[in-house]
């Protein structure tokens, strides 16, 4: 074999002519494009001359101006008078935080039903079928229409569910006991975010030494101190009090505590429960795909259950369970969008609201557009760098 | 390797295995091994025995024990008097029509209602395996056009029905079907211009799965609803089903053209090759070698994708276009009936799923097959 470098083709002259791919190739290139080209531009002419006809402003001025609308749900400061911009951000923040918790929710519930799928206890198995079946069968939209009106059967305050003591079930919302944040709390928080990424650090450090010489380091010291010891000590520096303040009903309505509305708390259960449902096919699809020679050869070596379920069976499954679950991930963010239909003030929403007052549509529809694309994009971007990190290290 | 000289010579006798505990007769074996098998075990299904009990209690006795069936006249006093404490099931038989089939004319409901017949008859004739040929196209643009003969009427002494009164479980079916057989042919268009070396097209089409699939299907409803007027010229006027009906049509074609592109990756370079030298054109290649391979390997995630699509359809309950859900939610506006949403969205819910499990089921069934030929 000869090691030069390949010789390139010689090239032919072009021919005019469609037989030739390379003409064929530019000439339907060419063509399509001046098709979607064409077609953009008459549609965007349209819109430029029905709305200088319907006299409505383009551009995004209206963001500066006073919004107007009344927001029942919000976790920042926000009145009527605020403006446009302010209202957005507040949708944003509302969609970001029932898909946030909903997506952790999801991911344990839906974890824990699959494995209940697998297991030898038969009615378990069935129930845990029947729950997939049945969640998954039905459109979203009329399960979230079914919890909300579930929510508004309730009974009044006065007359609350109280299943524990702080806890109230009524046509308010959930009530839940909450503790007080002020800075010292945020402070021992942080401390205690610090410590566990420090200890995973060190932790990772000593199986990279026990990997070398293969002598066992107990972590726990590492751990007691770092997670335990420090926050414990930032939060008796700091005198933070961690009293838990319970709510109270006074007249109507309950005071203090930690309030889900039952829009929220209804979107939030419509939610998590249907995307649990597919979480735990794929979790189920995941660990039956380990095939079985691993689980067996691991007991083989005398590991135990649980061992062998952490560090043989998920490591392998997780690979198979990464790239699904982020779509489910995608689509419960999505999903979380037709809090419309029940009123919680979400960005879509908001927009929708935007859109009616000001007849901005163009405006609107585009912001809804850039901020779930953000988003979906975000998911993306953090769970393909975990499929690479857990992903299978060839030698 | 013939060799056994590293194994003692004379093995240790091993005496008869004992035979195995009796575990008692067919059902007690059953019971101990597949309830009982371990205390933790044994603890869960008690546990859940009496939760499902009492589940099922509680059910029994607002269902069915103290439930009302029936009631005259569009009375529902018998109904609100038992208010939490029985279920109301008669806003169903009440309601029903309205629910099935909306404001369409009273007396001309057997055309909605043999449309969805024929819906149903396509569907189970699309899903044996003998049917997939060519005249399965030729069927299905034949249903098609029988059912919006009927829908419309205006010959043969059937009268004309507009587009705005058409409502309810036909409207469902119509928004899916159309959806998935004009969505269909386009993704597999995008998912073969997406594999295309082409940069222009590959880029264009890219561009057009990605946007569709980043936003909820909430904003392209918005979208038809409200900015397609704007885009259009004057005078041109679009009806607001038709409006929707484009808008799942482009949202199909997007996820219908990654699960066809799946297909299109599993099928070997050789195929390609090989119908690259007998010399047969682009087109040729794809609708003869390619896509019939392709298309096979990926029917069960198209079911899903169905299944999915299906569901979905009930989004423009929010645009206000009268489907199966949003007619069941225009039901109980009707205050003599509002306090009785459950049971009507239960009875919705039931046709839902009796359409979604019947496709999961043979999604189901096709893998089943897949696996096992």
């Amino acid at each position: 074999m000869t090691t030069s470098t390949p010789k390139r083709p010689p090239s032919r002259p072009w021919r005019l002519s469609l037989s030739d791919p390379r003409v064929a190739g530019l000439f339907w290139q060419v063509l399509v494009v001046g098709i979607a080209v064409a077609v953009v531009a008459f549609l965007w002419s349209n819109a430029l001359h029905n709305l200088s006809v319907r006299r409505i402003s383009t551009g995004f001025a209206f963001l500066g101006r006073e919004a107007g609308m009344p927001i029942a749900d919000s976790w920042i400061d926000y009145t009527p008078k605020d403006t446009y911009l302010r209202a957005f951000i507040v949708g944003i923040v509302n969609t970001l935080r029932v898909a946030v918790i909903g997506i952790v929710l999801a991911t344990v519930i839906g974890t824990l039903v699959g494995i209940a799928r697998l297991s030898s206890n038969w009615l378990l198995a069935r129930l845990a079928a029947v729950y997939v079946e049945v969640l998954r069968d039905l459109p979203l939209l009329l399960q979230l229409l079914f919890w909300y009106v579930l929510m508004q059967g309730l009974p009044a305050a006065r007359q609350a569910f109280k299943p524990v003591e702080g806890v109230y079930l009524s046509n308010r919302g959930l009530i839940l006991p909450s503790v007080p944040l002020h800075e010292a709390n945020w402070w021992t928080i942080l401390a205690l975010v610090a410590g566990a990424i420090v200890f995973t650090f060190v932790r990772r450090r000593l199986i990279a030494q026990q990997m070398r010489d293969g002598k066992t380091r107990p972590a726990w010291p590492y751990a007691l101190g770092l997670v335990v010891a420090l926050p414990v000590l930032v939060s008796f520096l700091l005198g933070a009090s961690w009293s838990i303040m319970l709510p109270e009903l006074r007249g109507f309505n309950f005071v203090g505590g930690l309030t889900l509305a039952p829009e929220y708390f209804a979107l939030l259960i419509a939610l998590v429960t249907y995307t649990s449902a597919f979480i735990a096919e794929i979790v189920r699809s995941g660990i039956q795909a380990v095939p079985r020679g691993q689980s067996e050869a691991a007991k083989a070596l005398g590991l135990k259950r649980g061992f062998v379920l952490q560090h043989i069976v998920l490591p392998q499954a997780l690979r198979v369970i990464i790239p699904p679950m982020t779509s489910q991930y995608l689509n419960l963010t999505k999903n979380s969008s037709l809090a419309v239909a029940v009123g919680y003030q979400d960005i879509v929403s908001i927009a929708n609201t935007t859109l009616n007052q000001t007849g901005q549509a163009i405006e609107s529809i585009a912001l809804i557009m850039m901020v779930f694309l953000t988003i979906s994009l975000g998911i993306s971007l953090f769970m393909n760098w975990y499929n690479a990190r857990i992903a299978l290290v060839e030698r | 390797m013939s060799s056994v000289a590293h194994l003692p010579q004379d093995p240790l006798p091993i005496g008869p295995r004992p035979a195995p505990r009796a575990l008692g007769g067919h059902f007690t074996a059953w019971v101990r091994a597949n309830l009982f098998a371990s205390i933790p075990s044994g603890i869960m299904t008690l546990l859940m025995l009496v939760l499902l009990g009492k589940a099922c209690i509680a059910f029994w006795q607002w269902g069915i024990a103290n439930a009302i069936w029936i009631v005259s006249g569009n009375d529902s006093s018998a109904c609100r008097a038992l208010r939490g404490i029985g279920a109301c099931w008669a806003v169903v038989p009440e309601k029903y029509r309205f629910i099935l089939f909306g404001t369409y004319p009273f007396d001309e409901q057997w055309r909605p209602a043999l449309a969805v017949l024929i819906f149903i008859a396509l569907f189970v004739v699309s899903s044996r395996r003998s049917f997939w040929r060519k005249e399965l196209f030729l069927l299905w643009a034949a249903a098609l056009i029988v059912i919006g003969c009927l829908m419309w009427g205006g010959f043969l002494g059937l009268s004309f029905v507009t587009q705005d009164r058409w409502g309810g479980l036909p409207v469902t079916l119509i928004l899916a079907t159309f959806g998935l057989a004009f969505g269909f042919p386009l993704g597999i268009l995008v998912a073969l211009g997406r594999r295309s070396k082409l940069p222009a097209i590959r880029s264009l089409c890219v561009l057009y799965v990605e946007l569709i699939r980043g936003v909820p299907l909430i904003s392209l409803l918005f979208m038809a609803s409200v900015m397609f007027p704007l885009f259009m010229p004057d005078g041109v006027n679009i009806d607001k089903l038709l409006r929707a009906q484009i808008a799942f049509i482009l949202y199909a074609g997007a996820y219908l053209a990654e699960v066809v592109r799946g297909g299109l990756q599993a099928v070997p370079r050789g195929q390609y090759e090989a119908a690259d030298a007998l010399g047969l054109s682009y087109w040729e290649k794809h609708a003869l070698i390619v896509l019939p391979q392709a298309i096979r390997h990926v029917i069960p995630p198209l079911v899903n994708t169905f299944i999915a699509f299906f569901k979905d359809t009930s989004l423009v309950l929010i645009i206000g276009i009268f489907d199966l859900l949003t007619t069941a939610k225009t039901a109980i506006v009707d205050p003599a009936w509002q306090s009785f949403s459950v049971e009507v969205y239960v009875f919705v819910g039931v046709i839902y799923f009796v359409f979604c499990f019947a496709m999961s089921r043979y999604s189901r069934s096709l893998e089943a097959q897949r696996t096992q030929g």
